[in-house]
């Protein structure tokens, strides 16, 4: 597309990143799983990212090369830095970090003074949770940074992890509405959040609707929300596009967190809804996603990019789009003064702490890949060593940004793969047949054929043990070949292994919170050098 | 890792006590599994202790056009039987909703029995994950 | 157990004819008769086992309940009014405790 042709050019310039001709009567700006990145940060984007069923082989299962191809992106440009991972250390060096939220305040201030009201600024959630600042604020921080954009509406995810109480005295203050038509008050049944709010934007009537993340309740503790139920609930998102139509919206724009497979499916069953603005699954696609008469559009995560999308309406239908996944190339974009100094006065009280010095990496650190990523790697090693296990498991996230080789690892780089509100490093007994059957477990909720029974995550790391996974399997049947790596041998159904993880979704879950267990690892290992990993081998 | 499910439950039902059950119901026939009833279940349930079920029948609720009772059943728990709403003409509707417990990932079954004699069902699969994780 | 304390939600007023949607809430353990205790016995199973829901002393709704149903019951159903008058709601004990609930509706 356009950005491909002018970041092609030898040196990006920011008239090349928000040069965008107008086009029709409303335009839509997305911002998603930001993960509280108000600082550019590197972010390297997935080698592996496995389609099942419908979705093989469709973006966002397409990584590197085939990525290129397929978007007609040239190896070694901006874009290709931006979107992909290959010559990822080498591409980060002559490009440079990604996003900072005063750079993306000064793409939304360009795009609202050009097309002022036109415009509705969307948050897809996941927003506030992510970095040191946010948790030791309970994400006042980016309740604060968000509302100086003055988003129109957001829905949610992480946000959820600061508990009901939390999120309820955030919402009331919050100027704009937190849409959630797929919240349900858990005693009673009913609707527990306002499902969609109608705006007029360049004579438009436009409704937007809120999908919060469908597993919130699963992927995360439910008992930090206890009343509140989700889920899907696609009847109820068709009965919401029939009611905004009924009451005259000519735009219908569902503000989601489902995921891209998940809204595939969706677009594919529920009639009406012009476009849907994707978030969770931190895929960045250049071009959206067009299902019969929807567009899908997804815009990436950790503030690497925003998306402008400029529709025209006319008689109560979309005649056409223009589209631009705007990449946020910190060093291209002049920083937005006003918010550069906002962003030093939420991080202040904490700036000693943020830079203090842990170790240094020789290796890439990186969470995004379906079965490793070298961050996690290291957090592996940090349990297995300091809790003492045979056995570690780390969560599958797609947050956490990425660290090149020769950086120092401060107390914010370590926060910003774990700031979480469940951070409990638990030591257990479990036997070999348990360990399978987790495994198993998070495989089918990754790679199940029906896209409304994935969740969107990634599979659970593994330290100190092999196995083969063969993703295209049925549950039950996936994992094989279990063997513990201090011995050579295969994992014993019925013998007991000592398991440390963290971040589990159990009340009441004991231990040392995760940055602790990684800081005393590094304390003793103060460069960090990862072997490459081969755990887990793909059959199929 | 949470671990939802049935509390402590050793025997699950078969589906031969499924079938059973079904055509206790019904007078001895397994129904096609279309028409006019909805089951409507969550994919995967939050938490296998409670778990949302609703049925709904379209039907005038009168005369001819009248749903007497609908039965659910888990076809994976200790026993099949889960619950039978009955319904009168001053129903005026027949939809019900309630909350049950799954043991496992399981087919869940409604079937409806007409004032004619004639049955309807419907079948979801509910799923009961461990949980944790997430992007 | 505490006593089982019954909660219902019925509409104040309805046109006549109209469809109207009930939910009503018990709190209790619905002990299924499938746990052990600590000791290796079947805890016996103690249930709600009947709820019925009458209007002005006819039938509305009811339902026979397994031990599948989730501690503190929760039922959602509808009722046509044709009249104003009282909703009666009943639960029915395993051990023979019935508990019982009214409501209102006012038919405009
Ligand atoms: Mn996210
Ligand atoms: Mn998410």
């Amino acid at each position: 597309g356009k950005w491909s042709r002018a970041a092609a050019q030898q040196a990006l310039t920011e008239n090349d990143l928000l040069d965008f001709e107008s086009f029709g009567n409303v335009t839509l700006v997305h911002l998603t799983d930001l993960h509280a990145q108000l600082m550019p940060v590197y972010f390297r984007e997935p080698s592996i990212n496995i389609g099942v069923g419908e979705a093989a082989g469709l973006p966002p299962h397409v990584t590197g090369v085939d990525f290129l191809k397929l978007y007609n992106i040239e190896p070694g440009s901006p874009e290709a830095y931006a979107l992909t991972s290959d010559d990822f250390v080498s591409l980060a060096r002559t490009y440079g970090r990604m996003g900072g939220f005063d750079r993306i305040a000064t793409v939304i201030k360009h795009i609202r003074a050009e097309r002022a009201d036109n415009m509705l600024l969307l948050d897809g959630g996941d927003t506030w949770q992510g970095s040191y600042t946010s948790l030791q604020t309970k994400a006042q921080d980016m309740v604060e940074a968000m509302n100086s954009l003055a988003p129109d509406a957001m829905t949610g995810h992480w946000e959820f992890t600061y508990g009901a109480e939390r999120v309820q005295e955030i919402m009331d203050a919050l100027p704009f509405p937190f849409l959630g038509g797929n919240i349900y008050d858990a005693v009673w049944n009913e609707p527990a959040f306002e499902a969609y709010r109608l705006f007029e934007r360049g004579g438009v009537k436009v409704a937007v609707l809120g999908q919060a993340f469908p597993y919130t309740p699963i992927a995360n503790p439910s008992w930090m929300i206890p009343n509140w139920s989700f889920g899907i609930r696609e009847e109820d998102v068709a009965a919401n596009v029939e009611a905004a139509r009924a009451e005259g919206a000519e735009l219908v724009v569902l503000l989601s967190h489902n995921g891209v497979d998940v809204d595939r499916k969706l677009a594919s069953r529920v009639t009406g809804i012009d476009v849907i603005l994707s978030g969770h699954t931190h895929d960045a696609l250049p071009e959206p996603v067009i299902v019969g008469k929807t567009l899908v559009i997804a815009s990436g995560s950790h503030g690497k990019f925003v998306t402008r999308l400029d529709v025209d309406v006319q008689g109560g239908e979309m005649k056409g789009f223009r589209h631009r996944l705007i990449p946020i190339f910190s060093d291209v974009i002049t920083p937005d003064a006003e918010t550069t100094a906002l962003v030093s006065r939420l991080r202040a009280p904490y700036e000693a702490e943020l830079k203090r010095e842990l170790a240094t990496t020789e290796t890439l650190l990186y969470r995004r890949g379906n079965f490793n990523g070298t961050f996690d790697d290291l957090f592996c090693q940090a349990l297995l060593e300091v809790r003492e296990a045979d056995i570690a498991l780390s969560p599958g996230f797609r947050w956490g940004a990425s660290l090149l080789p020769g950086q120092t690892i401060t107390v914010e780089d370590l926060h910003n793969a774990c700031a979480m509100t469940y951070p409990a490093a638990y030591r257990s007994t479990m036997n070999g047949e348990t360990i399978k059957a987790i495994l198993e477990d998070v495989a089918d909720n990754l790679f199940n054929k029906d896209p409304y029974y994935q969740q969107g995550g990634d599979m659970v790391r593994v330290g100190g043990m092999a196995y083969t996974i063969d993703p295209q399997a049925e549950m039950g049947s996936r994992i094989s070949g279990m063997t513990l790596l201090r011995t050579g041998e295969p994992v014993d159904p019925a013998k007991d292994y000592v398991v440390a993880g963290w971040a589990s979704v159990n009340e009441g879950t004991e231990g040392p919170p995760i940055w602790e267990v990684v800081e005393e690892y590094l304390s003793h290992n103060p460069v960090v050098r990862l072997e490459d990993n081969r755990s887990v081998r793909i059959a199929g | 890792f949470a671990a939802a499910g049935f509390r402590a439950a050793p025997a699950v039902a078969d589906a031969a006590a499924t079938e059973v059950a079904i055509k206790e119901f019904t007078g001895g026939i397994i129904p096609a599994e279309a028409g006019k009833l909805t089951l409507k279940t969550p994919e995967i349930a939050e938490n296998g202790n409670t778990v949302p079920v609703s049925v709904s029948v379209e039907s005038a609720m009168s005369g001819d056009d009248m749903v007497e009772s609908i039965a659910i059943l888990a076809e994976g728990n200790p026993n099949p039987g889960v619950v039978v709403f009955s319904f009168t003409p001053m129903s005026g509707a027949a939809a019900a909703t309630t909350r049950m417990r799954l043991a496992k990932t399981q087919n869940v079954i409604a079937i409806a029995k007409m004032a004619d004699g004639t049955f309807y069902m419907d079948k979801k699969e509910v799923k009961v994950t461990i949980g944790g994780c997430g992007g | 157990m505490a006593t089982p304390r019954p909660r219902v939600k019925v509409p104040k007023t309805a046109a006549a004819g109209e469809v109207i949607t009930i939910k009503t809430l018990i709190s209790h353990d619905m002990e299924s008769g499938q746990r052990k205790d600590s000791e290796g016995n079947t805890i016996p199973r103690k249930i709600i086992n009947k709820f019925t829901c009458d209007f002005n002393g006819q039938t509305v709704f009811s339902c026979d309940i397994d031990p599948a149903i989730s501690a503190n019951p929760y039922f959602e159903f509808n009722a046509k009014v044709a009249e104003s008058g009282t909703f009666k709601f009943t639960w029915v004990d395993d051990d023979g405790s019935v508990y019982e609930a009214e409501e209102k509706i006012e038919v405009k």
